[in-house]
């Protein structure tokens, strides 16, 4: 039996520990808002925080979750870090299918939270892990610069 | 209709017959928004479109607008109802979206059959959505003026309300909804002039955006019945391989295994999750019969192909004697190109959950392909086609894959679905995704093209060889005509360049490997092989290569008009920073004409591509923003391809698995792309796919000069450049 906290909320899930994260939320807890995308780490559809730090949830057994904060797209504006980045996707129309952008998100919101104002490269080199077939990169950045404005402009 | 202008007869032909051909699945009936009531088979409604199957107005004044067409990015679900919104006069922010389900009134315009492809939505619906949200405004006016007893005249519509200016009265649509949806079809309405429109040519915000960014967005993969398990197929690991014999004693005994059923595809693992399915997957013993197509590889075909291109193939345009001509060449080069089978790997790896009844199948899945996949769907189940329904989620990216002809991934889960005997969702992983087939073709092309004394082309040969999309499916005597699939040849056929002598010709072997529509389908090699082909003369004539194509663009306005505001856009001709070089191509593609100014520089011998300034014509613009959407993620997607995409095949096994070696374009690899509308006032044409085609050949044209090396194949990744 694994015990979390998922998006605030204390749950015991009876998996299999080595099950990835990413297939507990969804077959376990229904939370498909985060994604299947490759199973190897290698597109970032499957991003969420795990304490605070992002993790992808495709090739993390689900033992590793336990007695640990799970914070998926589902409980992102939980924080005022992740409304002002979902708002900023909105402002600037990010997505197109759609299908990458819950891992886009949470990977932004964990760069903002430790790195409130980062420089382009930073905000590259974190970006560079989430896959988009649509090609939403430009909006990507140029939505999480407005969420750095806008909470920057909040803390004022 | 306008709407005919976007596609060959030929192809227009073939859709409507194939339509026909796959029997029973044109059926003429719809059910309205409330049910119960069905249409007779005596044909779907021709021009007068009725509102109620794709507007419902609520008590409360919601509007929801029935898109036909499936989101998969390209923002239909926007898109569509603006067309609807602009005419009803409806309140945009009270505007909802539903898919639509499988019905005759549905249908593409141009197809006769529910499809989303062709970047033809939009021109396809053009007329339709505008008449059906005219037609609903008519009616709701006429309900409110019979409500009050006066005359229609005196009363407009605005914002969802129906108004009378001299009583000061007003109606909310959904005040007078029920009454209006009872009043005879308006037969002719008349639509509004382009100078009118409120919302058509503003930029708007995608209707689907709030879901797609709370993780609210129902995908296939998402989608979650009671009692259903999740479904993982063993497919032959060569292309039409089949199961000899298996062991599935070690799968049975992993937790949460229901069973493990042989099924036409391979060997099906049920079990209640996807990690359990997988992990018993990974156990099975399976002996393939493997069949010849074990003995493919891509090096061998390329040499098969490269001996085909020696020869002439079957013509498909000719002009003039080129042989002769180019006899007679001042100058001449010969260059023979390749570019490799590539997928489409959407982020979202393909799926179907399929509830089989003993007389009822409900499908959902991320589908282009409605009407196809319905009535496959149906013949599979061995049920009538009216009692089989498809749910249309949205699309995790589309791009071609899901717009199958021979319906592979929905036929293969209703038989999963036979087999098992409960709900399911069969998944496929990235692997079984990326290997699966249905790729866009491998292509040779020989180019030889020369000049005159006067810079001028006089002759241009041009010899394809791949894989017809059409030919061993039962489409091929519709779209290909003469032996030659129109797609093989599209870009190549049409080169808009003033050249009196020219020769286009096709080889079409056939194998094994399945072969379909990407984004931008032949067009996604002959723009590569043509832009690069005419720049290479521009140089030989010792010309710059905008005015070059310019001077050969006289009958082709459009084509020259979007070169010359790209070109100007972009700087054409002025310094670039040191390193820098520009590279530039236009291309016509689904009526659409788009030219790319590419500023290139080589980091450590890799191509980076800095910045892509577009210039787009496709007609009226319905959201300018959308159009710039479209735009950006067709370079990236052309992108990909030029820079890193390649499926390959050694003894008939695909090499490529995953995002590793199948690597599509990064944050970090991803250009400014800054996109420019031409102005018109001609009907909208297609717009998912155009910005596609030129990419490639824009950065190789710059690469040329950078390095004096004519790209000819792709991916470009593997060329040595210093």
């Amino acid at each position: 039996m694994i015990s979390m906290t998922v998006n605030g909320k204390a749950v015991k899930v009876d998996a299999d520990p080595n099950t990835p994260l990413l297939w507990v939320l969804r077959d376990h807890l229904q939370l498909t808002g985060t994604k299947y995308g490759c199973g190897m780490a290698l597109c970032g559809s499957c991003t969420v925080l795990l304490d605070g730090k992002a993790t992808r949830s495709c090739v993390t057994p689900v033992s590793t979750a336990n007695n640990k904060q799970v914070t998926t797209i589902e409980g992102i504006d939980e924080s005022p870090l992740g409304k002002a980045v979902q708002a900023a996707w909105q402002e600037v129309d990010v997505p197109q299918c759609g299908y990458c952008q819950s891992g886009q998100i949470v990977a932004a919101v964990a760069l903002l939270s430790e790195t409130p104002h980062p420089t382009e490269a930073q905000i590259t080199a974190t970006m560079d892990g989430n896959l988009c077939r649509c090609g939403t990169y430009n909006r990507i950045r140029s939505a999480i610069q407005k969420a750095v404005a806008e909470m920057e402009g909040g803390a004022k | 209709m306008k709407t005919t202008q976007t596609h060959s007869p030929a192809r227009r032909k073939f859709l409507t017959d194939s339509a026909a051909l796959v029997g029973g699945l044109v059926i003429g009936f719809y059910l309205p928004a409330k049910g119960g009531r069905a249409w007779a088979a005596e044909g779907p409604p021709k021009q007068v479109y009725p509102p109620n199957a794709f507007i419902r107005i609520a008590p409360d004044n919601t509007i929801t607008i029935v898109v036909n067409k499936s989101e998969m990015g390209q923002g239909v679900y926007t898109s569509l109802p603006m067309l609807i919104a602009e005419e009803l006069e409806a309140d945009w922010s009270l505007i909802r979206v539903e898919s639509a389900p499988v019905a005759a009134v549905y249908n593409h315009t141009g197809f006769g059959m529910q499809l989303t492809g062709g970047s033809s939505s939009i021109p396809s619906s053009w007329e339709q959505m505008r008449r059906v949200g005219a037609s609903a405004r008519i009616l709701l006016v006429r309900a409110a003026a019979q409500r009050w007893g006066v005359a229609e005249g005196e009363c407009r519509a605005e914002n969802s309300q129906v108004l009378h200016d001299a009583s000061s009265r007003r109606l909310s649509y959904g005040e007078v909804a029920d009454a209006a949806g009872k009043l005879p079809l308006p037969q002719d309405v008349a639509l509004k002039a382009p100078k009118d429109f409120k919302l058509i040519g503003k930029p708007v915000k995608r209707l689907d955006t709030p879901e797609k960014i709370s993780g609210r967005a129902q995908f296939g993969l998402d989608v979650y019945l009671p009692g259903m398990l999740t479904v993982l197929v063993a497919r032959s690991p060569v292309f039409g391989g089949k199961v000899k014999r298996f062991d599935a004693t070690a799968a049975r005994k992993v937790p949460g295994v229901q069973d493990v059923y042989q099924v036409p595809t391979g060997v099906a693992v049920a079990a209640n999750g996807f990690w359990p399915a997988k992990t018993a997957r990974d156990l099975l013993d399976i002996e393939w019969d493997e069949g010849t197509g074990a003995a493919l590889s891509t090096p061998k075909m390329l040499e098969e192909y490269r001996e085909l291109a020696q020869k002439p193939g079957l013509t498909a345009r000719k002009e003039g004697d080129p042989t002769q001509s180019m006899k007679g060449a001042h100058k001449t080069f010969r260059l023979e190109y390749a570019v490799p089978y590539l997928a489409h790997a959407a982020m979202e790896p393909l799926n179907v959950v399929v509830d089989l009844q003993p007389d009822h199948c409900a499908i959902w899945t991320g589908t282009q392909s409605q009407t196809m996949d319905h009535a496959m769907a149906a013949k599979t189940a061995g049920l009538k086609p009216e009692q089989v329904e498809i749910h249309t989620t949205y699309l995790g990216g589309g791009f071609g894959r899901r717009a199958n002809p021979m319906s592979d991934f929905v036929i293969e889960a209703v038989q999963v679905a036979k087999a098992v005997g409960r709900p399911v969702k069969v998944v496929w992983t990235r692997e079984d995704d990326m290997r699966g087939g249905y790729y866009r073709s491998l292509w040779v092309d020989r180019v030889e093209a020369g000049i005159g004394k006067d810079g001028k082309p006089v002759a241009w040969m041009h010899t394809i060889v791949g894989q017809s999309i059409v030919a061993g499916t039962p489409f091929e005597k519709f779209l290909a005509k003469d032996g030659i699939d129109v797609t093989s040849v599209e870009g190549a056929a049409t080169i808009p360049y003033a050249i009196p002598n020219l020769q286009v010709d096709l080889h079409s072997p056939r194998n094994p490997v399945p072969v379909l529509w990407w984004r931008s389908v032949g067009h996604s090699h002959t723009a590569f092989i043509v832009e690069t082909a005419i720049d290479e003369l521009a140089r030989l004539a010792g010309q710059d290569t905008v005015q070059y194509r310019m001077a050969l663009l006289d009958k082709f306005p459009r084509h020259a008009g979007v070169l010359k505001l790209a070109a100007e856009k972009a700087g054409w001709g002025k310094p670039l920073p040191a390193g820098h070089a520009h590279g530039v191509a236009v291309h016509q593609s689904f009526d659409s004409y788009v030219a790319e100014v590419a500023e290139v520089s080589l980091v450590n011998g890799k191509i980076r591509v800095h910045k892509v300034t577009c210039a787009v014509d496709c007609g009226m613009v319905v959201n300018p923003d959308g159009v710039r959407q479209q735009v950006e993620s067709a370079v990236a997607f052309g992108l990909s391809a030029a820079l890193h995409g390649e499926i390959s095949l050694d003894k008939g096994r695909v090499v490529q698995s995953n995002f590793h070696d199948y690597p599509p374009l990064r944050f970090s690899e991803m250009p400014v792309v800054d996109v420019h509308i031409m102005p018109s006032d001609i009907a909208p044409t297609g717009i998912g796919e155009p910005g596609t085609p030129p990419i490639a050949p824009a950065v190789a044209n710059a690469v040329f000069v950078l390095t004096g090396k004519r790209l000819h194949r792709m991916p470009f990744d593997q060329e040595t450049l210093a």
